[in-house]
């Protein structure tokens, strides 16, 4: 297995309705590398990760997973590694049980009933959620849909995982718990996120996305601290790193 | 529409009871579905006048509940709102059939009033099965058991997913038209304001199904939409399904009430 | 339709007809139906359900109503997946809401799913619709089927109603009653679903094909309605010359009023309206103030009825008082045990 897990090679999208969402975008990702995508609503974001999971296919330049090349034949394989959790939890947590929804990946890949319910009880405790494990999924808060949709996600065994938005919705200690758990994990991931604060918490590494382009790929810590960069993406710096409102000095937490 | 809500918090809760582990919860779904299936078949054989001989059927949803631990109280409420809803016609019955039927403390009890108890008691025993049996076994299990008995793939996925989103599309029906509400002049929208609402409410529909879809294509999905597989029936299945069978066996064949009442004066003098 | 109008024997034999139209229309959804169906269909089902709380004012009458969405799924759906999607949507409420009644579950497929998908959608509705119909086109198509649909699932429910001999409503005056009604609800339904499907073509051009298509298309897909409806046959023959046999009371009731064909009488007429209405199960919020007015108003001569049999009533009620105490007993028995043996919180 290479050690870029994931490439892009001048990725071109055009939605049917003529929109450009996608113009040129290039990067790599490495293994273990904790990436955050940000950029303005209509930036491409949402895009950008559904060509990783193979939900969009490229109409020009490449998308490459591990040592599969994105395509329509090795859809398959493609999405046994890439693990996305989508915006909107309803969308993705459809069976009537939580159990249910975990174990949809592990039998859709054929395993046997036993290791099917181990995947799923180890998914719900690595996500803190092994209570909801008999819950229907309309009942619970946001934060708990949240992780459960993590936890179908975790129970494909993916290496690489995408996140579309994960803090939204989110109470303050569902976020915290949110951020305690992205911190811990060990895969290979990409958060696409409007909360600047979590980005700089939880990613080393940032692409800044503008109409389709990407205008910056750097350290966190140095992208969302250049004002004009982040201007320009529409952007503003984390709470964190913007003056104390006493002294004016930057607080960045060691 | 509050009606609508309220049911709908009810239904929510059911699946909630069943998560417990309960010895009910513990029984081969299958066996509860068929024998819920045989009950309400059984129940609606009985003829229009029969109110009696339908009261050792109040066993079945009862004993089944106890096992589940499944609390009466809200059970019966539910029944009871449901059933104004249910009656229809059968609320007429008492003005259209005036013939004395048999005379009870001095009053006269007609043949209408006899059928109206005796659609109100076949109706409280139908849905109070129905109920119980997803309050002990959890409606991802029932379509699961369905499967397993032979429904088709197709229908009983279609069962579980209208099921799940059910709640999720019925929140954004009513905050649409809450959201109307706010708005407009008291009352109910005109035909143009509510084709705008539904029409609405379709293209987010639509737009989610094509979510859905592509998150269960994340997730290996290939068309087929696969439910547990429950273990092997036991010992305590074969026993449960015995007994069911025993009851309806019986109280179908037996005229009970006058058994029982012939040895209670045969007793008694 | 409700349980309180349809006998066991006619609503079992529904049960077959829809059963097997069922099982056929998910054989050919499995086998030509591609993926995305599954997810829609689910969806679409809740969507039907939740949009039936939508209740809207309807013009002229002073009464409400909601869509029925039998047409608007078959239109994006397609027959057979449309078919399966109400059959779930009326499980659910026949099972949770007590909408309809279980036995009357079949009754309602057919009148409600088979009827629309089967043969007011491609035999009324393709024809006039085309491929890729104009504004015109599909009002008038959608209009004309849910006319011809709703008719259809009245007539159904009277011929329901009538085989299963336990209301006392006289075949014709009840056709008479609910044809009319059905008309003008099939007029919204047609009307409430083009504007529908005009919102979706407008928002969402790229579904404008699945308005006119929806599926695979095949004008044999009449097979399940003959199957559905020979299953009918059968099952009624048996099983209804069965239950005449033991039951004689139902026939007696429904000779009994051919003969008389008293409803001429005006209070008769406002109090078969009255129960008709409540009857319509197709609609049940639709109120008609005008007739629940002249019902309480009015004081109708009421026929004579033939007498059940009287002897085995008396005897029952203090065996049946005696078995619930029974039953009571046990049940309260089981409740202590389950109650020391639960686990302490």
């Amino acid at each position: 297995m290479s050690h870029h897990i994931v490439s892009v090679q001048d990725l071109r999208f055009r939605y049917p309705d003529g929109a450009l969402a996608l113009d040129g975008v290039s990067f790599t990702l490495h293994h273990g590398e904790s990436v955050g995508l940000v950029g303005a609503n209509g930036a491409g974001k949402s895009t950008l990760l559904h060509h990783l999971a193979g939900v969009l296919l490229p109409q020009a330049g490449a998308v490459r997973v591990g040592d599969w090349p994105v395509t329509r034949s090795t859809l398959s394989q493609v999405r046994r590694s890439i693990g996305m959790v989508f915006q909107d939890a309803d969308d993705q947590l459809f069976m009537p049980t939580i159990e249910e929804d975990v174990a949809f990946g592990p039998r859709n890949l054929g395993l046997p009933e036993p290791e099917v319910n181990e995947r799923v009880a180890d998914a719900l405790a690595r996500v803190g959620a092994a209570h909801l494990r008999k819950r229907a999924s309309h009942r619970l808060s946001g934060g708990e849909k949240r992780a459960a949709a993590i936890a179908a996600v975790l129970a494909m065994g993916p290496s690489v995982l995408v996140m579309d938005e994960p803090s939204s919705n989110l109470d303050p200690a569902a976020r915290r718990a949110l951020i305690g758990q992205l911190r811990a994990f060990e895969h290979t991931r990409i958060v696409a996120s409007h909360d600047l604060d979590l980005v700089l918490d939880v990613c080393e590494r940032t692409i800044v996305l503008a109409e389709g382009k990407v205008v910056a790929d750097g350290a966190t810590r140095e992208l969302l601290a250049d004002d004009a960069l982040l201007a320009r993406a529409r952007l503003e710096r984390p709470l964190r790193l913007q003056g104390c409102p006493r002294c004016a000095a930057a607080r960045v937490r060691a | 529409m509050s009606r609508i809500d309220a049911a709908l918090a009810h239904l929510g809760s059911l699946d909630e009871l069943a998560a417990r582990d309960t010895p009910a919860a513990r029984l081969d779904a299958r066996a509860k579905v068929v024998a819920t299936v045989a009950f309400v078949a059984v129940v609606a054989s009985f003829g229009r006048l029969e109110l009696f001989r339908l009261a050792p059927l109040a066993l079945y949803p009862l004993a089944l509940a106890a096992l589940g631990d499944v609390p009466f109280r809200p059970l019966a409420l539910r029944i009871a709102l449901a059933s104004p809803f249910a009656l229809g016609v059968a609320a007429l019955e008492p003005f259209l059939d005036r013939v004395t039927v048999f005379v009870l403390g001095g009053h006269a009890v007609t043949g209408g009033v006899l059928a109206f108890a005796t659609i109100l008691a076949k109706f409280a025993l139908s849905l109070g099965a129905a109920l119980v049996l997803v309050a002990t076994t959890g409606f991802d299990a029932v379509c699961a058991a369905l499967e397993r008995l032979g429904a088709p793939r197709v229908l009983v996925a279609q069962l579980a997913l209208t099921y799940r989103y059910l709640f999720v599309l019925a929140d954004e029906a009513a905050r649409t038209v809450r959201g109307y509400e706010l708005r407009a002049p008291a009352g109910r929208p005109d035909l143009r304001t509510a084709t705008a609402l539904i029409g609405q409410l379709l293209v987010r529909a639509l737009a989610r199904a094509e979510r859905v879809h592509a998150a269960m294509r994340c997730r290996g999905f290939d068309g087929r939409l696969r439910l547990r597989r429950s273990a092997r029936p036991g010992g305590h299945d074969l026993a449960f399904a015995l007994g069911v069978a025993a009851l309806l066996v019986v109280a179908r064949a037996v005229d009970v009430p006058r058994v029982l009442e012939g040895v209670l004066t045969g007793r008694g003098g | 339709m409700s349980d309180a109008l349809v006998s066991p024997a006619v609503g079992g034999a529904l049960w077959a007809a829809a059963a097997g139209t069922c099982a056929v229309a998910a054989r050919r959804v499995e086998r030509h139906g591609d993926e995305r169906l599954v997810p829609l269909m689910g969806v679409l089902g809740a969507f039907v359900f939740a949009c039936q709380m939508v209740n809207f004012a309807i013009p002229g009458t002073g009464s409400s109503g909601h869509l029925g969405g039998g047409l608007l799924l078959s239109i994006l759906l397609g027959p057979d997946a449309a078919l399966l999607a109400l059959t779930s949507v009326l499980l659910v409420q026949a099972l949770f809401f007590a909408d309809g009644g279980l036995l009357a579950l079949g009754c309602n497929v057919v009148n409600l799913g088979l009827f629309t998908s089967y043969l007011a959608y491609p035999l009324v509705f393709r024809p006039i619709a085309g491929a890729a119909p104009s504004r015109r086109r599909l009002i008038a198509a959608c209009l004309a089927a849910g006319v011809v649909g709703l008719q259809l699932g009245a007539f159904g429910v009277v011929l329901e109603t009538w085989a299963s001999g336990i209301s006392s409503l006289p075949f014709r005056s009840f056709v008479m009653l609910m044809l009319p009604i059905h008309l003008a609800i099939g007029v919204v339904e047609g009307v409430a679903t083009a504007a529908v499907v005009l919102v979706v073509r407008r928002a969402r051009p790229e579904l404008a094909a699945c308005a006119a298509g929806g599926g695979p298309r095949s004008l044999r897909s009449l097979r399940p309605v003959v199957v559905g409806l020979a299953l009918a046959a059968v099952f009624t023959g048996g099983v209804g010359s069965w239950f005449a046999s033991s039951r004689p009371d139902g026939l007696e009731w429904a000779t009994a009023h051919a003969a008389q064909g008293e409803v001429a009488a005006q209070g008769g007429l406002h109090d078969v309206l009255a129960r008709a209405q409540r009857a319509v199960a197709l609609l049940p919020d639709y109120d008609f103030r005008a007739a629940a007015a002249s019902e309480e108003s009015a004081a109708p001569p009421r026929p004579a009825w033939p007498a059940p049999r009287v002897g085995t009533s008396v005897s029952g009620l203090l065996g049946a008082a005696l078995t619930l105490a029974l039953v009571a007993l046990a049940i309260g028995g089981l409740r202590l045990l389950r109650r020391k043996s639960r686990p302490t919180r």
